[in-house]
Order: structure tokens, then C-alpha cells, then sequence
């Protein structure tokens, strides 16, 4: 029993619980719409693993906002809120695409430079943004959302240039396969590759069917050095010092504004890398006329919240989110329900990892029923007893309360 | 105790927990009319709590309150309001960017139709009660425009509009300058005159015995009874509150002062706003030597600090350590150049609370190689620093080092940043305010660290609005009035009222 | 030279309306201390239900009116969250971002058969009447009665803020909210009717868009609106008259857009469609700069915390 109190404290514990009311919403919202909660949820989970087409895509989905949802992670534990996240990762995609169809070197070298290239403007745009940040002080909210709108602008423009346009569609020109980062394309079509998949059905659908790349290892492995970035090194140091206090780290000799602009560069940087993934990893490979903001970043956020902005949990995040959504087509088709409940379903997880208590209080609650009042003794009561009184210890602790929510 | 009406106040067998910490444990209190009763006990003893029951912002678990002799319930301020009650906090509950007026009047309006606010009837009423209790205040003004002991003369205005009839003052002494402490003084026995009852929550025990007539004991949550102040002394007051015997004066071996190691010339500091605050400042510090500046809040210190620590731009003149100038590079220099500062705000300048204690001990050191080479920290490490330091520094709890620093006790998180200085070896070590909301024991052990910096052989600039704490650790006492030093005399020559005269402006040399 | 003066005029408030009522949700939520990164997602519900009643009411008006309630609904689980659970309000304002779409569009297929769109529905009339002026220049001036409201709003709220009691007490309490509770003040409840307020102000904002500008609601009338309107409290330092100007500037630069779209010099449309958001990144740069928030915004207050 203790154990579990123990778990319910952990943020995971409220993740659970938030998806666990999360499904139990949207069961309502399927009864009320007139459809049956049991069949659907199985249809979405046949939808998300039934077939390994169907993993396979839920990987493929989940990458691009593996590592947005990082990028917002991280920049929030620096105490950023990067909504640019959208922007940068449409950056990501027009230098990709410009640099993957204007040059054609052999794959190795045109792959890290179309990579580095979708990477770089991601990070000139964050650094742009944090660069207005450190020097006049202006929130990155306002400077980011402007941003989106700019680079999805660009992106259409660049679509209709002569150069890259490609005739009756509103796409840009592939860009040269060399740049693919898909897993042996070539080779499973060619006739010795048949041959061998024959042999192996599972990974005959994967590769064949569908877009199967090496982002997702990619963004895994960012994912994973982004953690380690922040906790263990000196540069997360300094980066959460900032985050956490500005004053206490300027005073202790950290240089504020340049942690700001190399936060908000990395960040910008992590989106760029999912713009350019997707441009190598999955058709059409190339950039096309957008009316809105496809969501890449905005879901990147929802992401890094359900993860309780941890990088590492971004990956399970992700893998959630997007299942959810590859899942809810086959809701739509199996049951003729309509997506939007996958939406709600998602918002009201997002919803419910915002509140940072419930589980938390829970646990406190059974605590108090089972053991006698003498033998409660926990670190956070023990904060309290020297907290009151006049030495100012509380009202500070406050204000730095909002900040030890989730994230 | 029985209940009467000629007693204010009453709370008998008040009894507050906090999940399954007891803050107060059938505490007593009886509070005469027409008195000035003080509660005296270190941080943490249950005074504020206590009075925050009686003013409605917590509710005891057991007990009863007494006004004139009748049970009252007090669920909320706006119900204290009602009786009579009115309390001034230690932290003044002041919104910076109104004005006095807008302060006074919050919350218990003067409107016209409508809701909307009739500021001109307001500010007549506000100037009325000024005048009635001579007090001075400028209604118009902006609270963050105004000094200190104005800031606590609106709080108690406050109180007044609403017909407060007992007043509560929280550690009240604790931001005023001699002189402002004598007119508060005078206000008070004013307002008992006017037929008032004033309860002051206090460990200033030189306060208690000017001005209060009786005085209550609380000592951990426990009352431990109520003494005449006429009758009683300082140090029984101390033993009482601490529960042992207390040495009230600082045990001092005189100073072996060495060469000048830090100069300051002519330094001309701005504030944010532009004003100048610190208007041509000459100081030298000797190695071995305590030089305390003594003065009112608001002459400059706080941008004179500031620019030690390279946080603000000097507009003309040096500052030097050891010959090298330092003023307007960055906090990076100053802290090169073996300059440690504890800053007077600890929670804003000098922790990051959320880190562990650890990582708050190496927050300016990180960079070493003792703590990583290349990009990698190495915590093992960190956290042996940190081992040593608690250690050596007896920061409790022991072994506290994985832990958050905000769950750190106020004595003890002062203590972490007293360890994280002085373990640095500096040249030069600037105190400002090291003992701000620090408990008896927490206050000894500083003034004990700081002598032994200088002993040491660093030169020691101590910079604290409590002129007790200057005159007793300073080696050579300097007084601030706008922005210059205007007096220098070494310890012994001058009292507090000399002084006090010169820290407001008087006798300038 | 009159006729685009008159027109750049005209376009300028007719953009900026909906963006106007959207930045005043964000002001008085803000000012009371709690953010609120949810005004799309009000806007979106105001939308659909503003939609919905003046096709099934045949009344605008009743419609606005209606879109308001809707969108304070909305925001009572923003409130719910971040007052009464002193919840992460950035979280929660994203969730409701995330939610909001998603039941718009699941009640406009429950109330119109399946459509992800509504049908025409009636408009908010315009201030001199249908069809004043027309065939002239003037006729560009007619705009619609949505416009004036939020003029009035905007007066209406910087009364409240800068003139009552209650917009003392809000200010207060977005300030110091400690002090204010030891006035008497109800923070808490301050603070929830506040977002409630917001949220019906972000409803009209949707109104003003599916009732007056295009009659209609469909997936994309509120496609980033929001977040504009969020920049503009911003731009506007939270002041409800700053608020406003900052949409006009932004309304301004659209009208500017399209005005050179059919200009003389040949400028790529998505170019020009960069050009506001540019601007506004310049007017930030050169005229604004540090824009400092109410001091406990965003902070979730904790009793006894002093």
C-alpha cells in the first residue's frame, strides 16, 4: 500500500489518471453522439496495433512531434514557453526541401546536409526569437506566434516560385532521392529484395507499405541526449539555473541573455530536425501550399505537457498522441464516428495532466485514513514547519509555487 | 484567566496544526485595553500565526477569542475588520504601483453611482485621518515612490480608516532607522492615548522594554507566560524566549586591519528608474577589517551593492580590489576577482530554490574542473562539495544535500549561502542584510562567520539597516545619507544617537 | 485617393473587431492574475454557437448574446482549473485550445446533419442600415454593428478597471493578492469571474467573426485569431485601450495588404501576406520593448502563503 501512495505522487501516476479520464470522456461523447464507447475504442486500438502497417505508421506519425514535444519540453524546464514551435519546424521543411532539390550529392553526404540544413533554420529562428528576448525584452509568445504566421507564408511562396513549383499541383518539386531517409528504399523494390521479403511477411507490409524512416530512431536519440543535455551537463545547469531565476543566476555570474538565445536556439533547433524528417522520410518529400498551421508544433505541445516536460517522456507522449490520432481514422471508418472525439479526447488529457494535485491529494487522503496522526511524518510538512512565521520564506516560496506545477 | 471586558483581546487555549505540525499548543493571550502588549518569540515560535487567527486569515482548531469580554468568531479579515481589529504585516500588504490613497481605500471603497470611485472624496478623508493622528503621509504618492517608514505609516493608516480600535503590528521595527523607531513609538502611545490597544509581535527585545507594558512569551508553539516590562530585563526576556542563556553581545577580538584592498572612489550609481542614488561614494575597506555602513533603506545601498556585484552600471568613478578595477565588466569579474557577496534577498538573488542544496553550493563555481571537465557536470562531486560544506557550517538537516533548497528552514538556507562565500576564500566579502528574518541562534552564527572571514584577512564590508548589528560587528562604522558616506569612526567612538542623527541627515561633516 | 483611404479605414475595423473582443477576454483575465493562452479556443466555441442560435433563432442578436454564455461556459473549466485547483494555467489554456475545436465541429455535424460547416445564417446588421449609401464610396463606411460594440466594450472596460471599485480590486488582486485578502477581498472569486468574463468576451469575439464578417461557421473562421488577440494584450501592456490599438495596428496592416494587393507594384500575395506580422515584429522592436505583465500573473494564489 505504501508503494502505491508512493507511485501516486509521481507525475506518471497523474498522466495515468489523466488518460484514464480522458478515455472515460470520450466514451460519454460517443454515447451521447449514439455510438457504442466498446467497439470504438476497440476500433482504435485495431486501427493504432492491430497490423504492422499500422505500428509502423504510429511511428512514423509519432516522430515529427517526438521532437517537437522535446523541443517545448525543453525549452519550458529554461523557462520558455516556445508556441514558435509551429514556425520553426516549417522552417525546418522550406530549407530541407530548397537545399534537397538544388543540390544532388551522394546519399550519405546529401542526407547530413539536407539534415543540417533543416536543423540550422530551426535554430536561427529560435535564436532569432530568444536574440528579441535577451536584448529588449520582448515575451516570446508575441514574437513567436508572428513567426508561425511568416514561415507559413514563406512556405507558400516558395511553393509557388518557378524554381521549385511543381507544375498542376500545389506542391514543390521533390526533392532528389538522394535525400531519403527512408529505410532502404531501393532495395525492397528491387527484385532480390522482393524475393527476401517474401519470405518475411511482417516486414514485407512495413517496408512496402508504408513510409517506414530512420526519423524515429533520430528523434529517439535526441530525445534521450536532450535529457541527459539538461540534467547532466553544464550548459543544463546554467539553462535551468536561468529558467528557474534569472537574478539568483545573473548574480551568480551566468550569463542570462546568452542562455536565453542558446535555449530557445536548441529548442528551434529540435523543431527544425522534425521539419526536415519528414521532408526525407515520407511522400511527397517536399513542402506544399498551406491554408493553416498543419499542427506539428502546436501538437509538440500537447506532447511535452502529457509528458509533464520531460524529454524522456516525450516518447511514450508521442507514441500516445500519435496513436490516438492514426487510431481514431479507423474509428471514423470502422464506426462513421468523427474524428473530432479523438480531439476532445486528447484535449481533455492535456486537460487533466494540468491539474497537479488530484493525484497527489488522493494519496494524501489515504494516507490519512490509515495511519494514526503521530505516525505521518513526510518531507513536505516538514517544509511547512519552517515555513510560516516572519522570516519571508513563504511568500517567496509562492511565487515560485506556479512554476512546480506538472512541467 | 477570566474573562472580562477590560481586556481587549482574549484567546485562550489556541491550538493550530498544520497537517501533523502543531504551530500553536493551548496558547494563552490577554491583551489589556489601553495597553501596548508585546509578543515576544524567535521565527517560527507561532507569534505571526497566532495574530493571523486573531485577524481571520486562519482559523485555530481549538480555542476561544474574547473582544471586551464576548465570544467572537473571526472567519475572515473582513470579519476582524468589523471588530475593531486592524493588522499591519511584517511584509507590507501594500500594491507598489497604486497610490497611498488607492491602498487606503481598497477594499472598503468611497464610490459614487455605480461602483465608480470618487478619488476626490477618497483622498479628503484619507487627508483627514492624516491629519487627525499627525501622521506624515503624501496621499498621492505611488507606494513604490515612497520610503519605508512611510510605506508602514499608510499600513497603519489602514487600519485607522476602518475604525480599527486594537492594532496589530508584525515585527514593525524591523525596517526603521533609530529615529523612525522613536516616532513609532510616539505614534503608538498617541494612539493608546486616543484609547487604542496596540499588540506588537516582536524579537527585538531593546523595543519591548522602550515601549511595551506587558509582554507574552511564546517559545515553539507553547506560551510560556507574560511578564511586566517594567520589571523585567533584556537578557531575562532572551533566556525566556530561547529557553537557555543567551550572550547578547558579540564576543570580539580586536581587528589586525592590514593594507586597503577595496577602494571605492567617487562612485556615482543610477537606479532602475533612472534617479541617482548613489552620488559620489568614498570607501576603503582594510584586509582584516569590518567596515559596517550604517544607514536608512533607500540612501544608496542597494545600488551601491549592486554595482559591486557588476548587476548595475556605475556612471563615474572605481571600485577596486587589490588594485583592479571592477566596476561596469560583469558579476563574472567581480567574482574572478575573489569579490563574494551575500545578497540581502536571498530568495532572489541568492538561491535557485528549486535546485538541490548542491547545486545552489556551486552555483558560481560550476565552470570548475573539480566539478567536470568538458560539457559533463560531475554531481558526485557537487555533492561532495556540498557534504563538506554542511558539514562544516552545521546546515541542517545533515546530509541534506539531494535535497531542495526550499524546504531548507530561512536560517539554514542563509547558512548555504554563507558556506557557498566563504568557502570561496575571497578577498573581499560584501554582507548586505545577512541576518534579514533570522532567528537568535541563526543570527549568532552569522555575525560568528563573518568575524572569521575577517580574521582571515579578507576585507569585510557589512552593509545592514540595524544599527545594533553595525555597531556591535563593525570594526569602523560608516553612515550613508544620500548616496555619500558622511561619517567614519572607528568602533567605540560614537553612539547610536550620533548616529542615528547623521544616518537622517543631520550634522553632515 | 478617398476611396482607399475610405476602404483602408474599413478593413482596418473590420479585421480588427473580432481581435479586439478576443484581446479584452485577455485583459481583464490577465489583470486579475490568471493567463489565459485559451482565447482561441473561446473564440472557436463563440463561433459555432453564435452560428448555430442565429440560424435557429433567426436573431443575431439573441445569437451574440448566446455565443457570449457559451464561451464563459467554456472558460469555467479554465477557472475551475486554475483557481479553484490553482492548475498550470498555460496547460490548461492549451487544452482548451485542443478542445474547443473539437467540440465545435462534433456539435455543428450533431446540429446540421453531419455538415462541417453551417449553412448561411443571419447577420448582424450593419450601423446605418442594409444597404446605405450603396453604389458609393461611402458604402465602405457602413460597417457592421459589431464593430461599435467593440468600441464600447473597450471604453466599458477600461471604465470598469481604471474607475470602479471592482476594477481596483481586480487590479489589486492581479497585483498583490495578498494584500487584498487581508482587505477582505475574495481573491479567488475575483479571479473565476474574471476568466468567466473573458471567456464571454471571447465569445463575442467568435460572434463578431460567424455573425457579421462571414456568415457562417466552418473549420477555419477562427484560424489563429486568438493568438493575435493575445499579442495584441501584450503589445498593449495589459490595458484594455492598448488592447485596442494594438488590433487596430494589426487590422491596419491586413487592410494595408490587400489595399497593395491590387496595387501598381507587383508584390508575390504571400509576401504581402507576411508583411503584417513583420511589421508588428518592427513596431514590437522600436516602439514597445519590455512589456511587464501584472506582478502575480500567471501565479496561482495559495492562502497563507505570505
Amino acid at each position: 500500500m505504501n508503494a502505491f501512495i508512493k507511485f501516486l505522487r509521481k507525475p506518471l501516476a497523474s498522466a495515468i489518471v489523466a488518460i484514464a479520464v480522458g478515455f472515460a470522456v470520450a466514451a460519454i461523447v460517443l454515447a451521447i453522439a449514439g455510438f457504442a464507447p466498446g467497439p470504438s475504442f476497440a476500433a482504435l486500438f485495431q486501427g493504432a496495433l492491430g497490423r504492422p502497417k499500422y505500428i509502423a505508421n504510429v511511428i512514423i506519425k509519432a516522430t515529427p512531434i517526438l521532437l517537437t514535444g522535446v523541443a517545448v519540453a525543453f525549452a519550458y524546464k529554461t523557462g520558455l514557453f516556445n508556441i514558435g514551435a509551429e514556425g520553426q519546424y516549417i522552417a525546418g521543411t522550406i530549407a530541407a526541401t530548397i537545399v534537397g532539390v538544388v543540390f544532388d550529392f551522394p546519399a550519405p553526404i546529401q542526407i547530413l546536409l539536407v539534415i543540417v540544413s533543416g536543423a540550422l533554420a530551426g535554430a536561427l529562428l529560435g535564436a532569432f526569437i530568444g536574440f528579441l528576448k535577451a536584448r529588449f525584452g520582448i515575451h516570446e509568445v508575441i514574437t513567436s506566434i508572428m513567426t508561425n504566421w511568416i514561415m507559413l507564408y514563406l512556405c507558400n511562396f516558395v511553393v509557388s516560385t518557378d524554381t521549385f513549383h511543381k507544375a498542376n499541383s500545389t506542391s514543390a518539386i521533390p526533392i532528389n532521392p538522394s535525400g531519403y531517409t527512408m529505410v532502404l528504399p531501393n532495395w525492397k523494390r528491387s527484385e532480390a529484395g522482393i524475393e527476401f521479403l517474401n519470405g518475411i511477411p511482417w516486414l514485407k507490409e512495413v517496408l512496402l507499405k508504408t513510409d517506414l524512416n530512420f526519423g524515429f530512431l533520430i528523434a529517439v536519440a535526441v530525445a534521450i541526449l536532450a535529457g541527459i543535455l539538461l540534467a547532466r551537463t553544464e550548459l543544463g545547469y546554467e539553462l535551468r539555473a536561468v529558467g528557474h531565476n534569472k537574478d539568483a543566476a545573473r548574480f551568480a555570474g551566468i550569463n542570462v541573455e546568452k542562455n536565453i538565445i542558446l535555449a530557445m536556439l536548441i529548442s528551434g533547433t529540435f523543431c527544425g530536425l522534425a521539419g526536415v524528417l519528414n521532408i526525407t522520410g515520407i511522400s511527397p518529400h517536399t513542402i506544399t501550399t498551406i491554408a493553416a498551421m498543419e499542427g506539428y508544433g502546436f501538437n509538440g505541445l500537447s506532447v511535452a505537457f502529457i509528458a509533464g516536460c520531460s524529454t524522456v517522456g516525450c516518447i511514450p507522449a508521442s507514441l500516445l498522441f500519435a496513436g490516438l490520432i492514426y487510431g481514431g481514422m479507423t474509428v471514423q471508418e470502422v464506426m462513421g464516428a468523427p474524428s473530432e472525439i479523438i480531439n476532445i479526447m486528447i484535449g481533455t488529457i492535456v486537460f487533466f495532466t494540468a491539474l497537479p494535485g488530484v493525484t497527489p491529494l488522493l494519496a494524501a487522503w489515504i494516507e490519512r485514513r490509515k495511519a494514526p496522526p503521530e505516525e505521518l511524518a513526510t518531507s513536505h510538512v516538514e517544509a511547512r514547519h519552517d515555513a510560516p512565521a516572519g522570516d519571508g520564506a513563504g511568500h517567496d516560496a509562492s511565487a515560485k509555487g506556479g512554476e512546480e506545477q506538472p512541467c | 484567566m477570566e474573562v472580562s471586558p477590560e481586556y481587549a483581546v482574549q484567546m485562550h487555549g489556541i491550538v493550530k496544526r498544520f497537517g501533523s505540525f502543531t504551530a500553536l499548543d493551548h496558547v494563552d493571550l490577554n491583551v489589556r485595553k489601553q495597553s501596548v502588549h508585546a509578543i515576544l518569540g524567535e521565527n517560527g515560535a507561532g507569534k505571526s500565526t497566532l495574530m493571523n487567527i486573531l485577524y481571520g486569515l486562519y482559523q485555530a482548531d481549538e480555542g476561544a477569542i474574547y473582544l471586551s469580554g464576548e465570544q467572537v468568531g473571526i472567519a475572515t479579515p473582513t470579519d476582524a475588520i468589523k471588530q475593531g481589529i486592524g493588522m499591519v504585516h511584517q511584509h507590507f500588504m501594500l500594491v507598489e504601483n497604486f497610490t497611498v490613497t488607492e491602498n487606503i481605500v481598497l477594499g472598503d471603497e468611497v464610490c459614487g453611482p455605480l461602483g465608480t470611485l470618487d478619488m476626490k472624496r477618497a483622498r479628503e478623508e484619507v487627508v483627514k485621518i492624516v491629519e487627525e493622528y499627525g501622521f506624515e503621509v503624501d496621499p498621492d504618492a505611488k507606494i513604490e515612490d515612497i520610503s519605508v517608514g512611510m510605506q508602514q505609516r499608510v499600513e497603519i493608516l489602514k487600519a485607522l480608516y476602518r475604525g480599527a480600535e486594537t492594532l496589530i503590528l508584525d515585527e514593525p521595527t524591523a525596517v526603521l532607522t533609530p529615529q523612525e523607531i522613536e516616532k513609532l513609538i510616539e505614534i503608538m502611545n498617541d494612539l493608546v492615548g486616543k484609547g487604542k490597544t496596540i499588540i506588537i509581535i516582536t524579537h527585538k527585545l531593546k523595543e519591548i522594554l522602550a515601549c511595551a507594558d506587558e509582554c507574552s512569551i511564546v517559545r515553539r508553539g507553547v506560551y510560556m507566560g507574560t511578564v511586566d516590562v517594567a520589571q523585567t530585563t533584556e537578557t531575562e526576556l532572551a533566556s525566556k524566549m530561547v529557553g537557555r542563556n543567551v550572550s547578547l553581545t558579540v564576543e570580539k577580538t580586536p581587528a589586525q586591519p592590514g593594507d586597503v584592498i577595496f577602494s571605492i572612489k567617487g562612485l556615482e550609481v543610477k537606479d532602475e528608474r533612472g534617479i541617482d542614488q548613489v552620488r559620489g561614494l568614498d570607501l576603503d575597506v582594510r584586509a582584516g577589517e569590518i567596515v559596517g555602513i550604517a544607514g536608512i533603506d533607500g540612501n544608496g545601498q542597494k545600488e551601491l551593492v549592486s554595482a559591486i556585484c557588476n548587476l548595475v552600471k556605475a556612471e563615474a568613478g572605481t571600485i577596486e580590489v587589490g588594485g583592479i578595477q571592477i566596476q561596469n565588466t560583469s558579476p563574472r569579474t567581480s567574482l574572478d576577482n575573489a569579490v563574494a557577496v551575500i545578497p540581502s534577498d536571498r530568495h532572489r538573488w541568492g538561491l535557485v530554490l528549486p535546485f538541490t542544496v548542491g547545486e545552489n553550493t556551486v552555483l558560481e563555481r560550476h565552470g570548475e574542473e573539480q566539478f567536470g571537465k568538458g560539457l559533463m557536470l560531475d554531481y558526485t562531486q557537487v555533492n561532495t562539495f556540498a557534504r563538506t560544506l554542511i558539514e562544516q557550517f552545521d546546515i541542517r538537516p545533515a546530509g541534506c544535500e539531494g535535497q531542495v533548497a526550499s524546504g531548507l528552514s530561512g536560517g539554514n538556507q542563509q547558512k548555504v549561502i554563507i558556506a557557498r562565500e566563504v568557502s570561496a576564500s575571497p578577498k573581499v566579502l560584501v554582507a548586505f542584510q545577512p541576518t534579514r528574518g533570522l532567528d537568535v541562534g541563526a543570527i549568532e552564527f552569522v555575525h560568528k562567520a563573518l568575524l572569521s572571514v575577517r580574521d582571515s584577512g579578507a576585507a569585510v564590508l557589512l552593509v545592514s539597516f540595524e544599527l545594533d548589528e553595525v555597531m556591535d560587528l563593525s570594526d569602523t562604522i560608516a553612515v550613508i545619507y544620500h548616496g555619500k558616506i558622511v561619517g567614519e569612526f572607528a568602533q567605540g567612538t560614537v553612539d547610536e544617537e550620533q548616529l542615528g542623527l547623521l544616518m537622517a541627515g543631520g550634522g553632515v561633516k | 485617393m478617398l476611396n482607399n483611404a475610405i476602404l483602408l479605414v474599413s478593413i482596418t475595423l473590420m479585421y480588427s473587431t473580432p481581435l479586439v473582443f478576443g484581446a479584452l477576454g485577455g485583459v481583464i483575465s490577465e489583470r486579475s492574475g490568471v493567463v489565459n493562452i485559451g482565447i482561441e479556443g473561446m473564440m472557436v466555441i463563440g463561433a459555432i454557437s453564435a452560428a448555430a442560435a442565429s440560424y435557429f433563432t433567426q436573431n443575431p442578436w439573441l445569437a451574440f448574446l448566446i455565443a457570449g454564455l457559451c464561451g464563459a461556459a467554456v472558460a469555467a473549466l479554465h477557472a475551475i482549473a486554475s483557481v479553484t485547483f490553482s492548475a498550470n494555467q498555460t496547460v490548461s489554456g492549451v487544452a482548451i485550445n485542443l478542445l474547443a475545436p473539437g467540440i465545435a465541429l462534433f456539435a455543428c455535424r450533431s446540429m446540421f446533419d453531419g455538415a462541417a460547416m453551417t449553412p448561411i445564417v443571419p447577420k448582424l446588421p450593419k450601423i446605418f442600415g442594409a444597404n446605405a449609401f450603396a453604389g458609393t464610396i461611402w458604402a465602405n463606411l457602413n460597417m457592421n454593428v459589431s464593430t461599435v460594440i467593440a468600441l464600447a466594450l473597450t471604453i466599458a472596460l477600461w471604465f470598469v478597471l481604471y474607475k470602479t471599485k471592482w476594477g481596483l480590486r481586480v487590479r489589486a488582486v492581479g497585483e498583490h493578492p495578498a494584500a487584498a485578502d487581508t482587505l477582505g477581498i475574495n481573491v479567488y472569486r475575483t479571479r473565476f469571474i474574471c476568466v468567466l468574463v473573458s471567456g464571454m468576451l471571447a465569445g463575442f469575439g467568435g460572434a463578431a467573426m460567424t455573425t457579421a464578417i462571414i456568415s457562417q461557421f466552418t473549420q477555419t473562421a477562427i484560424s489563429g485569431h486568438g493568438f493575435i488577440a493575445l499579442a495584441a494584450v501584450i503589445f498593449g501592456k495589459w490595458t484594455p485601450q492598448g488592447a485596442y490599438r494594438a488590433c487596430l495596428l494589426f487590422g491596419c496592416t491586413q487592410a494595408l495588404v490587400v489595399l497593395l494587393g491590387g496595387g501598381a507594384i507587383v508584390v508575390p500575395s504571400q509576401i504581402l501576406a507576411m508583411l503584417p506580422y513583420i511589421m508588428t515584429i518592427i513596431v514590437l522592436v522600436l516602439f514597445v520593448g519590455r512589456s511587464v505583465a501584472p506582478r502575480a500573473d500567471g501565479v496561482p494564489y495559495i492562502k497563507g502563503s505570505r
